[in-house]
């Protein structure tokens, strides 16, 4: 297995590997230089550090602790599961974490307004949150099908001033949604910028999100730590875009014992296509919204049609230094279906007492499989990227009768 | 076997008049009829650009066509039949714009020798960077005689544009403003330096493109340099009149 340093990564061209770099007009070139540098020059920053300290630790209320789950480990009968509480996070995801680091960083560049994109409206809600705590305009692109699934978090947006742009072209989903975020931001990329929701896009997205996310992981490593006085054996989260995923594993990666587990979603399953997400899983090296990755195309390099039942998942491509791990073998990238993590939703919920989101619901039924073929002795450290009260209208609508609502 | 395109930029030097349209738009096979029906009515020079559903460089004018083309059934190999079919009288030059992904899916090397096999004379892929042109592809161009074309935009800094001018080995796509493609009227105080400025720095020939779409704005457009690319407004007109249009649009916006 190799060792990754993930400090080195990416070069200065944004390459992790083959996968990545920056493949835009050259107008947006220009900015995303800009951006680029007044990013490395202030990531050191102690003035910077200090003011991403106090908003996670006051303002989101990190650390989000790391939590046993008794019960769930005790029926499943096989390897501990722990799970890392991102759903404790104001807003309720991991998403908050990237979000205060982009505004803070939209600010320093004097950029007046945010824009960006969202699938689940948990990218959305937690960069509205953000733009209304630093007093920044914000303008979210949703598909119209994930707006009509995902509506309390649309309201959520409205009521914290940001503006939601339905898009209606395609699948109306997030790939699209992606589409219209960009175009919107080419039209005045000088004042605004493009707060992009996970570790895709063209470079410095990926390393930024990353660098913003990684807190997960350094927490947990030690709280884990303290819990248990070792390593967890294995870690698992679920990618989407990647972003909750590099958040966790970045920490890890160097540490030969853990083994380390990415979750794809598989919907309706990997072998129909159109039909799942599984970029990794599936798909083949492609350029997709300015960067290269895995990803689902047709042989003309169209994007794939997607499906995942959690709109945080369905997502044609996926972070650039996953497509790289992938290829090096230090993560597993393994993936689950819609009836998988629908019914982990239930099993979660009902013996913990916590409501997954339908996207880290992928990881707990990953989890749940693994612990199953393990001794007991073994260790699962489970990525809880956020909490289900967004999903709980669709998922009683479509699943409530299987479970008794 | 001559480079069009280059031929063109020596023989003539002001005025020149590049249309770009959609390939496969509005109806499958239209490319072949609007090829002819341009070089009949006297473009100088034609773009073609490839459908595609993430044209991060395109407005909405440019992205509809290339859906309702990808509708049609366009793809790749059908395009490059039409361009053999267009050939065998056409002798404007052609050149096609596309993304780096359709390239790479359709197999790089693939796709360069059926351009130059069925008779383009140069590229313009806007999400291609000049280190990556330079590393990967210029010698695979060269070797198959295809020009390759960069854009410019308002906010190049003067270092850049120098370095592209001297990467391309086409013409200059000098973008009007720094927003995507689609039909904005007139030309500002503010463009107009912006032109000038490169002038004074590049000495491949440079053509405005983006905003340009009628006789005002185009005779404008060929004060600052040796010609004009026109999109957006040749679209909207096909959109409208169909391919029995062509011929009057394009001579009134030459006036
Ligand atoms: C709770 C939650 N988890 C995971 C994701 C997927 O994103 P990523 O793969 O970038 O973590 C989302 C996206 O909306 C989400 O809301």
């Amino acid at each position: 297995m190799a060792m990754v340093n993930a400090a080195n990564m990416p070069d200065v061209n944004g390459y992790f590997g083959e996968y990545g770099g920056s493949f835009v007009p050259p107008q947006l070139q220009v900015i995303l230089d800009e951006i680029t540098a007044e990013y490395l020059k202030t990531k050191d920053d102690p003035e910077f550090q200090k003011e991403m300290a106090y908003y996670q630790k006051h303002y989101v209320g990190r650390p989000s602790p790391v939590f046993f789950c008794e019960r769930l480990t005790a029926k499943i009968g096989g390897a501990k599961i722990y799970l890392k509480r991102e759903d404790l996070n104001h807003t309720g995801a991991h998403k908050i974490n990237h979000c205060i680091g982009e505004a803070l960083l939209a600010k320093r560049l004097g950029k007046t307004k945010i824009i960006a994109e969202t699938g689940a409206g948990q990218h959305g809600v937690a960069l509205a949150t953000v733009a209304a705590l630093l007093g920044l305009e914000c303008e979210i692109h949703m598909g119209e099908v994930d707006i009509a699934k995902e509506h309390p978090n649309v309201v959520r947006m409205q009521i914290l001033g940001a503006t939601v742009v339905p898009v209606t072209h395609g699948l109306k989903t997030l790939k699209e949604a992606v589409d219209s975020a960009f175009e919107a931001y080419l039209k005045d990329p000088v004042t605004q910028l493009y707060a992009i929701g996970s570790v895709v896009g063209p470079h410095p997205f990926p390393m930024m999100v990353r660098d913003f996310q990684q807190i997960i992981g350094e927490e947990a490593k030690v709280q884990f730590e303290e819990l248990t006085g070792t390593l967890p054996d294995n870690i698992v989260a679920c990618v989407g875009g990647g972003s909750n995923a590099m958040g966790l594993f970045t920490a890890f990666l160097n540490d030969e014992s853990v083994a380390i587990y990415g979750v794809e979603p598989a919907g309706h399953g990997v072998e129909i296509a159109g039909k799942h997400a599984a970029t990794i899983t599936k798909g083949t090296p492609g350029m997709i919204h300015g960067f290269k990755c895995y990803m689902l195309q047709d042989e003309n390099g169209e994007p794939s049609p997607v499906h995942s039942v959690a709109s945080g998942l369905d997502y044609p491509g996926v972070g650039p230094q996953h497509s790289y791990l992938h290829d090096l073998k230090r993560v597993n990238y393994t993936h689950i279906d819609d009836t998988d993590a629908i019914d982990a939703f239930f099993e979660l919920s009902r013996s913990e007492g916590i409501i997954p989101a339908i996207e880290s619901s992928h990881a707990v039924a990953f989890a749940m499989k693994l612990a199953k073929e393990l001794p007991s002795d073994q260790t699962i450290l489970v990525n809880l990227s956020g909490r289900g009260d967004k999903d709980i209208d669709f998922v009683v609508e479509n699943f409530g009768k299987k479970y008794g609502i | 076997m001559n480079n069009r395109m280059t031929a063109l930029f020596e023989t003539k030097k002001e005025n020149i008049l590049n249309i770009y349209f959609t390939a496969g738009y509005p109806n499958i096979d239209d490319t072949v009829t609007i090829i002819k029906q341009l070089e009949h009515s006297g473009a100088d020079l034609i773009e073609v650009g490839i459908p595609y559903s993430d044209p991060l460089a395109d407005g909405p004018t440019i992205q509809e066509s290339g859906t309702a083309a990808l509708k049609n059934g366009f793809t790749l190999k059908l395009l490059f039949e039409q361009i053999r079919e267009a050939r065998k009288t056409a002798n404007v030059p052609l050149i096609l714009m596309g993304y780096v992904n359709q390239l790479m899916q359709f197999g790089v090397e693939k796709f360069v020798a059926q351009c130059a096999d069925s008779g383009v004379d140069g590229l313009i892929i806007p999400d291609l960077p000049p280190n990556v042109f330079e590393k990967e592809y210029k010698e695979l161009f060269a070797k198959h005689n295809l020009s390759f074309t960069f854009l410019v935009t308002p906010n190049t800094s003067d270092e850049r544009i120098k370095m592209l001018d001297s990467l391309s080995t086409g013409f200059l796509y000098i973008v009007s403003s720094a927003a995507i493609t689609g039909a904005k009227s007139g030309i500002s105080e503010e463009q107009i330096a912006y032109f000038k400025r490169i002038s004074s720095l590049i000495s491949s020939p440079k053509l405005i493109g983006f905003g340009i779409s009628d006789n005002e704005t185009f005779t404008t457009a060929c004060t600052y340099a040796e010609g004009a690319i026109i999109g957006s407004a040749f679209i909207k007109m096909l959109s409208k009149e169909g391919v029995a249009g062509i011929d009057g649009y394009i001579q009134s916006v030459r006036g």
